[in-house]
């Protein structure tokens, strides 16, 4: 029909790959799940990419997406064609200059990939709480529904924009289209040129700012105009409905795809319809299909353009024959008489009818429902429902559809057996790891089989809550039709097991059809796996009928080379066993995906790949099936019988991915959860665990303090508990004075433990006789998992060791404290987990958190279950997670709260002195609490000041009640990442530490966004390249301890834990005991800097000695005695700066891709540090020469 | 007084070349040896386990933690399929660059580690403008089951092939560690090798006792290590037909004049100059220039191999003779 390229895309890059075409300036800020579009305009940028008109567009990174729209609109008003791309939160934050932009009539298109805005809980998944937020700002909305619709109104958002002037915000739901790999016909620039006329363009231009001929806007507007002047721009709003059909209607005859503000599809006479937008259409499209073949006189109207709303194209396009609607909203609106878009077509009926204009005999019956909230899967057995609960006489209204409410009953119900995918489609389900290859290797396939064949294909992947040893579904389709189904695979043909331990952890069989094919990537061989697989999966096997074949893909892998990557093997072997393609046509097609993946990064690499395709055949075999399952392997519990109900109830049918199955009544009302949840969720996610040799050990407590995920635990406890200790614990006598007649244990945590091996890397102390072996080594960890699993658990029950023993100023003394933060989500091999975690122990069970949202909201707060946890006395620390932008206003508030309640309940004990004895109100309100054993006298005296107040019967007593707590200290902490600390929320975090109020302030410098990918933030060096400096960043890292410390009296630390550990607890100490603002720069290496993870604190050592990150603490009270307030506690660089540089990806991929920007940002960056170290060194010089002679630089 | 020396078929102004060091790894560098009076330039290895290990280490951090959570699906932009010089782009480049820098040759050197990649790069260097290419066999046998035949052969396999593979000269550079040091050069004369540089010096770990640790350790050479080179230069001189580089431990004028009598074409050195920059050439070669002038030499051909083992009064003071005197004089 046309030379268009077919192309094998996801929603972010067809949106993506038009604006970057149309747009001068485009203005980026990450956020899930619009970070690749983005990502996608930086990168091209900086590859040279010219856009329609001929010039490489300026992308800009902002602080925020506030910021970007700020750009944005500055952009615009000087006559830039100009664009964003945002989501959730972040479309929240450009909603008061989206009102400016529109009110200002100026043509812009932002892109959103719709996501959940975050209510009780964040969700980073899709649905339309996000631009139904922003009805009220004047913007043109355009609703796609898959990733071709999303390249396509991309393009029609923009032609109508530039001829209306109004705004246009083109969405598409985030993850379900975002995300989705489709295959797709590609516009072409000539496409997009034949769309736009370029006078509107030039009248855009000519209505910039200019002083050639100035005018002026955002003026100030009085009661006397500024109503009449709104109504101004109604006419472009009444003519835009038509201008966008009409830009339809061109586009249609260009690229034969029509579309209509409002697409009707199915029976002309249909009596029930479904009016809806987004993906969520498609499934349902596909199920009208089916339902119409099958005689039901059903449709389906597709919203396509939203805003303007136009009721009379809407009434134009039902079927007269209707007699009842569902209007079907991916959003709520509580307290609201429906959703926006249910109250949008009563609206527009309701006007007709009382206008004498409805097209319909009867006023149809109108009913409203809410479906796939945070991408709650939505099926064509949930349509079904829509239409049959539209059959009933009284069809239930305000309906929930996918969910089972069992509180308010909204919900309908439905047979998750109607299935309506069509058989000649291929659907494949793959159960892989994230490290194992899985998702790249299907990301391939479909490439493959989109390019080499005229099949189409889609690909859907389903990611894990938790960053270490985390699973991934893939959900493929291959059929000869455009694929239609938005849902997950529900009944697949075949099935990938690339991990045998799935097989006794998820239901990897329960969504198998019929005669399905199992692919198993098993050590076993043909002839042992059958006996090895539990009883469930043999027995799905035998009633399925299923094929099953196996390969042993790591031994395959390992002998090519490629050590634990076995995407290769996996995905040849597919190719193989489901003959979608030719065996030897899938073959050659592999090794040309191969060369072209791989191809730019050395011969190499695509030889092992090579090797292992042609090595794979003949090691895969298909196993035969006996008549009757033999095995007595039960599939276990997801957690402990042992644990409390909740977990058991909830979060365990959670981590059993069961989760959909919840009602409403089980989850929380609020979103408040119990804390203390990790410790149940045993993930025996690492291969190898640490070894203690307690000869070796010289009980240091680096081990356990570098341990990111708490896994390693020191005690030490009277020799005579260890009367009931299982055969294989180990023990030593405690070394030091404070420990004396104790004993030691170092234990780990077999089934928690991630297998970093960060503990081996820092561990000191060498075995005399064998200098490769320390004092923990890492041994395999299947032969040690049940000793160690009842070692560990003896370990826990022995007695926590009094803190007032400990010298807790000390790394080994910080690590007899009990962590009160263990076994979180985050990467193996963690950065920043192991300060979160040195604070947990040191303050936990007294501090309020206020996490910003990043890495360590996620790692702290994703379900199913939270690795914040409690003590012995159910004290520990309270943790929420507020905004990205504003975590330090939010910490201030808790602060706040503290300070006023305190006082507030002093106030009372003061009143109440004469009931409660003078004495004990006297020491209640003068209570030390600098140290934790004055806190915990405190403690006391409040616990009997309580039961005391409940025998008095006064207000003041019991409002004391309400308020006692407020008499104990507590340690505010607001944590977040650099992104949050140096950008987003930068000015929020200046005001907070300008307030000289008592909070410490924990920023967790990864040096990049490293929660959505590693985008660059303010903290990245200079030479590094991250996302969004894709060509290395040009200019150097923000020096926010500088900032913060000109205030003179915030206590200001820097920390790299690799490089001075006891450097690190003493500023933590210093920190909180300062009655003020602190401020604590934590250098935490992260996967994002591409490094070998297990070298992480070594790492942050060159980082120090290197002069790029110096160590210092500033502290406000040493002027107070008299001495200077900043204490350098690093030297002079002693390593070159490249030497730290280049063991990391993100400097060293440079010197492969622009060699001489390289050599020339290195240069730079050694400076930097150099002048880095200088400063400080001169600042700490003139500081000690003021000390010295009494002056003092600040009042 | 006539300076040249013909190394490979080189006509060199004067027999002192820069070896393969830092310093000839940026073109000032070259630069400053060039002014300093070096007569070719011997450019840094190029190591195609360097390469190999650079492409898996790229792949690896690109690849690790993708794919796995919803909202870092990578961690890193990837250029565009072409954009990555992972293979010997850089040195090409670097060859390229030296010899529109300079107006002495160019030696290439190639540290490989597969047949493939040995004559693939040779080739590269080759159309890269490279004069000749040293082969720099940097292999310590540590092997127990490998018999030094197959090491020996191993040499003689990858010096033919770069020999078929190009039409520049080609030299070999190797340690002395062959039980049979003449024979071996003799195999690599008949391989086809036109150049013996002697001898490569093998990096030797140490141990660091704070740290209990072996560490790598560069030691720079001293002038006694040229009695190495100096005696089996000696012994070879003449007897085959290969041109002879000495390198090691040439640190003065009198080191470089004593090779050169006893045979070699050129002298290489690296760290002297590591020590005392590119002047110290200029030192030396001013230093043979006044020497052989005040004793009366006419040319550098004339002094060449005079007091080889072929040419000189007592051969066997090159061999075992020398030892035993030696010890004799101990006892």
């Amino acid at each position: 029909m046309n030379d268009r390229p077919t192309v094998m895309i996801d929603g972010n890059e067809a949106a993506a790959h038009v604006a970057y075409h149309i747009n001068d300036v485009i203005a980026i800020y990450p956020i899930t799940p619009s970070s690749p579009m983005g990502e996608w305009a930086d990168q091209w940028a900086s590859e040279g990419r010219r856009n329609l008109w001929g010039s490489v567009p300026s992308v800009a990174e902002m602080q925020s997406e506030g910021g970007a729209a700020g750009a944005v609109h500055g952009a615009l008003q000087t006559g830039s064609m100009t664009t964003t791309f945002t989501a959730s939160q972040g479309l929240l934050l450009m909603i008061p200059n989206m009102f400016k932009i529109a009110g200002e009539l100026t043509p812009c298109v932002f892109h959103v990939a719709a996501r959940t805005v975050a209510t009780h809980a964040l969700s980073i998944f899709g649905d339309h709480s996000d631009v139904m937020a922003c009805r009220m700002t004047g913007w043109g909305m355009l609703a796609a529904g898959s990733v071709q619709e999303t390249m396509d109104l991309a393009l029609i958002s923009y032609a109508a924009s530039l001829e209306s002037r109004i705004p246009f915000l083109h969405f598409f739901d985030g993850f379900r289209t975002s995300h989705e790999v489709m295959k797709c016909e590609s516009l072409t620039p000539d496409d997009m040129r034949s769309m736009l006329d370029e006078r509107h363009i030039a009248a855009h231009r000519a209505r910039a700012l200019s002083p050639e001929r100035p005018a002026i806007r955002g003026t100030a507007q009085n009661p006397d105009v500024f109503f009449q002047a709104r109504e101004a721009c109604n006419p472009h709003y009444m003519r835009c409905p038509a201008i966008v059909q009409l830009a339809m209607d061109r586009f249609a005859k260009l690229t034969g795809r029509s579309y209509h503000l409002f697409d009707y599809f199915g029976a002309p006479d249909a009596d029930r319809v479904v009016i809806m937008m987004g993906s969520g259409a498609e499934a349902a499209h596909e199920a009208i299909n089916q339902l119409i073949t099958a005689g039901e006189k059903v449709g389906l109207l597709k919203v396509r353009l939203y805003r303007p709303f136009s009721p009379d194209h809407l009434l134009a396009a039902l079927p007269a024959s209707v007699k009842s609607i569902a209007v079907l909203d991916r959003t709520k609106e509580p307290g609201a008489d429906g959703e926006p878009l249910y109250k949008d077509v009563q609206a527009a009926m309701i006007e007709a009818w009382s206008e004498g204009r409805l097209p319909f005999a009867t006023p149809p019956r109108i009913v409203g429902g809410r479906y796939g909230l945070s991408s709650k899967e939505f099926t064509p057995a949930m349509v079904k429902a829509v239409y049959d609960n539209l059959k009933s006489d009284r069809p239930k209204n305000h309906f929930t559809i996918g969910i089972r409410d069992d509180i308010s009953h909204t919900s309908l119900e439905f047979d998750e057996s109607f299935d309506t995918e069509p058989n000649d489609v291929v659907r494949a389900i793959f159960f892989g790891l994230g490290s194992d290859g899985t998702v790249g290797a299907n990301k391939n396939s479909i490439k493959i089989i989109g390019d080499e064949t005229p099949n189409y294909a889609q690909g859907y992947f389903v990611y894990d809550s938790k960053k270490a040893g985390s699973v991934t579904v893939s959900h493929l389709r291959f059929g000869p039709r455009p694929i239609r189904s938005t849902y997950q695979v529900g009944s697949a043909n075949f099935i990938g097991c690339h991990q045998w331990t799935f097989l006794e952890k998820v239901d990897v069989l329960g969504r198998a059809v019929k005669n399905a094919t199992l692919l198993i990537n098993s050590p076993y061989g043909k002839d042992d796996t059958w006996n090895h697989l539990p009883r469930k999966v043999q027995e799905q096997i035998i009633a399925k009928k299923i094929k099953v074949f196996v390969i042993d893909a790591y031994e395959v892998a390992k002998a090519a080379g490629m050590g634990s990557r076995i995407n290769t093997v996996m995905q040849t072997c597919f190719f193989a066993v489901s003959g979608v393609l030719p065996k030897d046509e899938a073959i050659a097609a592999i090794k040309n995906a191969i060369k072209k993946t791989y191809g730019a990064k050395g011969d190499e690499v695509v030889k092992k790949n090579w090797e292992a395709v042609d090595t794979t055949l003949a090691n895969l075999f298909e196993v035969a099936i006996p008549d009757a399952p033999s095995s007595d392997i039960r599939i276990p519990l997801p957690v402990s019988g042992e644990s409390p109900e909740f977990v058991q109830t909830v979060l365990g049918e959670m981590i059993a991915g069961r989760g959909d199955y919840l009602p409403v009544s089980a989850l929380p009302i609020d979103g408040t959860f119990p804390t203390n949840t990790a410790q149940w969720e045993k993930r025996n996610i690492a291969h190898e665990i640490p070894v203690w040799d307690p000869k070796t050990c010289i009980q240091c407590g680096k081990c356990a303090i570098v341990c990111p995920h708490a896994t390693i635990r020191i005690k030490a406890y009277e020799p005579s508990s260890l009367s009931s200790a299982p055969t294989t614990f180990k023990s030593t006598e405690a070394r030091g004075k404070e420990f004396e007649g104790l004993n030691l244990t170092i234990q780990v945590a077999p089934e928690d433990c991630t297998g970093c091996g960060i503990c081996v890397e820092i561990c000191p102390a060498k075995n005399k006789s064998e200098a490769r072996l320390k004092a923990i080594n890492m041994a395999p960890q299947p032969p040690l998992r049940e000793g160690e699993s009842e070692n560990y658990k003896f370990f826990l029950d022995l007695p926590e060791i009094d803190r007032d023993r400990l010298k807790i100023n000390s790394v080994k003394g910080s690590q007899f404290l009990q962590p009160l933060f263990e076994y979180s989500g985050a990467c193996s091999g963690c950065g920043e987990t192991p300060y979160v975690k040195l604070m947990s122990q040191l303050f936990g069970d007294r501090s309020l958190i206020a996490n910003a949202t990043g890495c360590s909201s996620i790692y702290g707060g994703n379900l199913p279950t939270t690795p914040w946890a409690t003590n012995a006395e159910g004290r520990g620390p309270a943790w929420c997670n507020s905004l990205f932008e504003d975590n330090a206003e939010f910490g201030l508030g808790f602060r706040l709260t503290a300070d006023k309640l305190g006082e507030y309940a002093r106030e009372l004990v003061g009143r109440l002195a004469e009931r409660i004895g003078r004495d004990v109100a006297e020491a209640i309100i003068h209570a030390d609490q600098s140290a934790e054993s004055g806190i915990r006298a405190q403690r006391a005296r409040v616990a009997d000041l309580v039961a005391r107040l409940a025998t008095i019967n006064e207000p003041d007593a019991q409002r004391l009640i309400s308020v006692a707590e407020a008499l104990v200290k507590k340690s505010i902490w607001i944590l977040g990442g650099d992104g949050w600390a140096y950008d987003i929320g930068y000015g929020g975090l200046d005001h907070v530490l300008a307030s000289g109020r008592n909070v410490n302030v924990l920023v967790l410098d990864t040096e990049v966004y490293s929660n959505t990918g590693g985008q660059c933030s303010k903290s990245t060096p200079r030479a590094a390249v991250a996302k969004f400096a894709a060509g290395g960043k040009s200019l150097g890292k923000k020096d926010l301890a500088m900032i913060a410390m000109t205030y003179g009296h915030v206590y200001v630390a820097t920390v790299a834990m690799g490089a001075n550990d006891n450097q690190t607890v003493k500023a933590f100490l210093e920190a909180e005991a300062y009655d003020g603002p602190s401020l604590i720069i934590a250098y935490s290496h992260c996967i994002a800097h591409g490094i070998n993870m297990r070298d992480g604190m070594d790492i942050q050592n060159q980082a120090v000695d290197s002069g790029h990150f110096p160590l210092f603490r500033y502290n406000p009270m040493l002027r107070t005695e008299g001495k200077s307030p900043l204490v350098l506690d690093s030297k002079p660089p002693r390593v070159s700066f490249a030497d730290f540089a280049y063991r990391q990806n993100r400097f060293k991929m440079l010197t492969k891709s622009k060699p001489d920007d390289a050599k020339r940002l290195l240069n730079l960056a050694s400076q930097d540090a150099k002048h880095r170290w200088e400063r400080y060194k001169s600042l700490a010089d003139a500081e000690a020469a003021m000390a010295a002679t009494g002056g003092n630089g600040h009042s | 007084m006539n300076f040249e020396t013909n190394y490979m078929g080189m006509t060199l102004k004067n027999p002192l070349v820069p070896s393969a060091s830092p310093m000839t790894s940026d073109l000032d560098g070259i630069r400053r040896l060039e002014d300093a009076g070096a007569a070719a330039i011997v450019l840094p290895s190029l190591f195609e386990e360097q390469i190999r290990h650079d492409a898996a280490e790229l792949v690896h951090h690109l690849e690790q933690g993708t794919n796995s959570y919803g909202e870092a699906i990578t961690y890193f932009p990837e250029p565009a399929s072409d954009e990555f010089a992972i293979g010997p782009e850089a040195y090409l480049k670097h060859v390229d660059e030296a010899k529109r820098t300079t107006g002495v040759p160019i030696i290439a050197s190639l540290n490989g580690s597969t047949m493939g990649g040995w004559t693939d790069y040779a080739r590269n260097m080759e159309q890269a403008g490279a004069d000749a290419i040293e082969l720099n066999i940097y292999h310590v046998a540590a092997d127990i089951d490998v018999p030094g035949e197959d090491v020996e052969k191993r040499y003689i396999e990858i010096l033919s092939a770069v020999r078929s593979a190009v039409n520049i000269p080609v030299a070999v550079k190797l340690g002395p560690y062959f039980s049979s040091m003449a024979n071996m050069a003799k195999k690599l004369d008949e391989a086809g090798a036109d150049a013996l540089v002697l001898f490569n010096r093998f990096y030797q770990p140490d141990i660091d006792l704070e740290l209990i640790e072996v560490v790598p350790n560069v030691v720079l050479s001293n002038s006694h290590e040229l009695r190495l080179p100096l005696r089996w230069i000696a012994i070879l001189y003449g007897r085959i037909e290969t041109s002879l580089a000495a390198t090691t431990g040439v640190h003065s004028a009198q080191d470089a004049i004593k090779l050169t009598m006893a045979g070699a074409d050129v002298i290489q050195m690296a760290s002297t100059l590591l020590r005392r920059g590119s002047h110290a050439l200029t030192d030396i070669l001013d230093g043979m220039k006044q020497w052989m002038e005040e004793n009366e030499y006419e040319s550098l051909q004339q002094m060449k191999g005079s007091l080889s083992q072929k040419s000189c009064p007592d051969p066997t003071a090159f061999e075992r003779a020398n030892y035993m005197r030696a010890l004799q004089r101990y006892m």
